[in-house]
């Protein structure tokens, strides 16, 4: 570890603490934020009961001391299957957006920096891409590839690929001609090394912003593509399934089985786009003053 | 007994920051007669630009007055309403931007614009105004006015679009221009012909005029007055001449030492810095030069060559200046040496070996890249936002030399640093908290902690103040003296050039024009090209100014 890199981990520290201070609502979401993971990851601890275990006779009972989101169609407790669901979303989302954004910033990343041919081919693709109504292109490739989690991550980095692609390549092309790239060639870096150490690092805090915004979309993405069927199947606990298993019963006053899965859902995306703007002034260290 | 055209009083400027309160000026005192030109002078962070923002009551919303008074034409404007100044602003007081290029709206027509100031001040027909827009150019004494009028300001030159500024500061007819570094950022040729322009549009139309300078020589040549500004104070004011022949503050004569003249020589740049030691050279009679350069060319597909047939030679250990406007080829030629660009054509040796046949996508490969290392010329724009100066410095020895994190890179590293005179607090810090001058001996660091044999330096001093160019030049010299690193300065400042490099080429459209030793060169120059580039360069020369007074220009 070399001295510099310590002092800037200390500097940083500082420098979030800063941000946090002066924005309470990044807090709020980062605090949001950090909930869920802990919750994902204790979900077996934290739940009062088997998410998938039914119990008829208790079937339909609304919100009450021994089942505090009240129970489903089946008597399974609604609390701990949104829990557990916590853990499935989560994972869906991030490994979606992971994937789309490795991806997507490596191929955008050269684009930018080479320009010419490969980049007019891989724009024209994007484009063709990004014509499509993206939740139907989703639907396709889930239907194609097969009703499984994987293919819903699969599909979800699919149709967040174009974006990342694009803004790696407008982020990297406005630098690409910048004193400090070309002094990293005089360094020892080749065209390679210039995309991947010296670039990209540089891009991330704008995209950081956007992989948060898109991590609330991947979960929606989710929930919208198991709610039609597709994806996560039955017995599972995910927010969309138990969204849409509950909608028959709406009409007949039963909200708990709709309204909170979705409450849910909604407080998750709302905290991932909070948390956006607030990663942005952490990551970039020219907002350090 | 009347009253000044602008009198400032006391006036105190702060600026409200993250940090709190940052007080800007400490109670600026200036007065100007109505055809009167007064210089400004200070370095960077002085509150020269803040001064003028501030009587234009142009300040952004974080900074505010907070004390003192302007008066012009003998009215308090210090809190005149937004009605009152918009009147004011463009018609009495009008002003000339650093960056012509970023203070003209690029997607409007030359003509579009000046319409757009004439109306603002008065109703016009559109007949009359384009008349008026057209006279106005041609009082810029811009070629071919009337196509002009419909060019957008991409399609201008650096000059034309400074040209194109000053009609529109001048359109309204304005009491006083305040100029803000109005040349800075151009070449020397333009430097000078739009100062030539500016004193005489001043002299015929009896306005006065306030230059923003950070350059003495310029000051010095235009003004009649001179204000020395450091840290938000006027530490001395008074008569051109008188100021400059005998500075009476300790910051005026630290300027004015750092100012290059004619004669000047490194060593009376910066007095107090210890003495260069030269290492004798050792020079075997048999050895190639350093670095030769064979009938090199290279083009980018327009139509003349960005480079075409240059041939010189740099000895061990020995300077060349590389000399010429731009878009003369010398940026493209440092890159051609540097093994960052193939040439097309030519050969390029290093030190016995042709380096030109290993294309510069694999050159990172070549056991040379450690020998060429160059500068660049912004330092604000040379250094990776995101690495801190250790790691800017440590970058090439990682990449390079394979060296780990550990005691070697770290002495490596402070020893560059060292070499420098970067100080070692520095080096925890990130380019946007270090200073210009600082951000310099990074770049200089980085390049020369691989111990180079070759150093490029691409214009090193041009975004710097005097004082710092000073220092950074020094440095640079005692590199080459003390531990024989070769050099190639390129530079369009003749004057610079001279005082660091035994020998000069200069470039013109890609090619040499002339080539030989410094001192020679810049005496006798043959090229009449060379002659038009001494003649423009603005070196500080407080006896010079007579000749030059604008009233000589045609009364």
């Amino acid at each position: 570890m070399s001295e510099a890199a310590l002092i800037g981990r200390s500097g940083t520290g500082r420098h979030i603490a800063y941000v946090l201070r002066s924005n309470p609502v990044t807090a709020l979401a980062a605090f949001g934020t950090l909930l869920l993971v802990l919750v994902a990851v204790f979900a077996p601890a934290l739940v009062p009961y088997d998410p998938v275990a039914s119990n008829v006779p208790h079937a339909l009972e609304p919100p009450s001391r021994t089942h505090w989101a009240g129970t489903d169609q089946l008597g399974r407790d609604i609390l701990s299957r949104i829990i557990f669901a916590t853990r499935l979303d989560l994972m869906i989302a991030v490994s979606a957006v992971s994937i789309s954004f490795a991806v997507g910033a490596v191929i955008g990343g050269f684009c930018g920096y080479r320009g010419g041919r490969l980049d007019r081919w891989v724009g024209r693709f994007v484009d063709v891409l990004m014509a499509f109504p993206l939740f139907v292109l989703a639907m396709a490739l889930v239907a194609a590839l097969g009703n499984r989690v994987e293919n819903i991550v699969i599909a979800t980095a699919v149709i967040n690929l174009p974006f990342y692609i694009r803004f790696a390549r407008a982020e990297v092309n406005v630098r690409r001609n910048a004193g400090w790239v070309e002094a990293a060639r005089a360094c020892g870096d080749s065209h390679l090394s210039v995309v991947l150490r010296v670039l990209l690092p540089n891009v991330l805090p704008a995209m950081a912003v956007q992989i948060s915004l898109n991590l609330g979309w991947a979960i929606l993405n989710a929930a919208g593509l198991s709610f039609i069927g597709l994806g996560v199947t039955a017995p599972t606990p995910e927010w969309g399934i138990m969204v849409a298993e509950g909608a028959r019963f709406i009409t007949t006053g039963k909200w708990w089985l709709v309204a909170l899965p979705g409450l849910a859902l909604m407080m998750t995306v709302l905290c991932f786009n909070l948390l956006g703007d607030g990663l942005r002034d952490i990551l970039d260290p020219r907002m350090r003053t | 007994m009347t009253s000044p055209l602008l009198q400032v009083e006391n006036l105190q400027v702060a600026f409200s920051t993250r940090h709190g309160i940052v007080t800007a000026l400490h109670g600026i005192d200036i007065a100007l007669e109505g055809g009167e030109t007064l210089g400004i002078v200070g370095e960077s962070g002085s509150g020269k630009s803040v001064t003028s923002l501030a009587v234009m009551r142009l300040l952004d919303r974080a900074g505010r007055i907070t004390g003192g008074r302007v008066r012009f034409e003998g009215r308090d404007i210090t809190r005149a309403g937004h009605a009152d100044l918009r009147r004011l602003r463009g018609s009495a007081l009008s002003m000339i931007f650093q960056n012509p290029r970023a203070a003209l709206n690029p997607i409007r027509t030359v003509e579009q614009q000046i319409v757009d100031v004439l109306a603002a001040h008065g109703r016009l027909s559109r007949a009359t105004a384009r008349t008026q827009a057209l006279d106005l150019l041609r009082a810029v004494l811009i070629r071919d006015p009337e196509a002009r009028l419909l060019a957008y300001p991409h399609e201008l030159s650096g000059g034309m679009c400074q040209r194109v500024m000053i009609a529109m500061a001048i359109a309204c007819e304005p009491a006083l221009l305040i100029a803000d570094e109005p040349t800075t950022g151009l070449d020397v040729t333009t430097q000078q012909t739009v100062m030539e322009l500016l004193a005489r549009i001043k002299a015929d139309r009896g306005m006065a005029m306030i230059l923003i300078t950070h350059d003495l020589g310029l000051a010095a040549r235009w003004c009649d007055r001179i204000a020395v500004m450091e840290a938000g104070r006027v530490v001395e004011h008074g008569p051109t001449e008188a100021l400059f022949e005998a500075p009476a503050h300790a910051y005026t004569r630290r300027l004015v030492a750092a100012s290059p003249t004619r004669r000047s020589t490194l060593a009376d740049l910066a007095p107090d810095s210890p003495p260069v030691v030269t290492l004798p050279r050792v020079h075997a009679a048999g050895t190639p030069p350093l670095l030769e350069l064979v009938r090199v060319a290279k083009s980018f597909g327009g139509p003349s060559r960005a480079v075409d047939d240059v041939s010189f030679h740099i000895p061990q250990g020995g300077a060349l200046g590389l000399v010429g406007e731009s878009g003369s080829g010398k940026s493209t030629l440092s890159r051609l040496i540097c093994r960052l660009l193939d040439p097309d054509d030519g050969d390029i040796v290093f030190d016995g070996e042709s380096i030109a046949r290993v294309p510069a996508r694999e050159f990172h490969h070549s056991p040379r890249r450690r020998d060429i290392q160059i500068v660049f010329q912004d330092p604000n724009d040379s250094l990776n936002p995101r690495h801190t100066a250790f790691d800017s410095i440590a970058y090439p020895l990682r990449r390079l030399e394979r060296l780990r994190d550990g005691e070697v890179l770290r002495t490596r590293v402070r020893e560059a640093a060292g070499r420098a005179g970067l100080p070692m607090e520095l080096l925890e810090r990130f380019p946007h908290q270090l200073s210009g001058g600082q951000k310099a001996r990074v770049g200089i660091a980085r390049a020369i902690a691989p111990r180079p044999r070759l150093l490029v330096l691409d214009e090193p001093t041009a975004a710097l103040d005097v004082s710092v160019q000073a220092v950074i030049l020094q440095l640079l010299d005692r590199l080459r003296r003390e531990d024989g690193i070769g050099m190639l300065f390129v530079s369009h400042d003749l004057n610079v050039v001279r005082m660091l490099c035994d020998d000069l080429v200069v470039l013109q459209a890609g090619q040499v024009v002339e080539a030989g030793p410094s001192q020679e060169v810049f005496q006798r120059p043959q090229a009449a090209y060379t002659r038009t580039l001494l003649d423009a360069v603005p070196y500080f020369d407080p006896q010079r100014r007579s000749a030059f007074r604008p009233a000589a220009l045609g009364h």
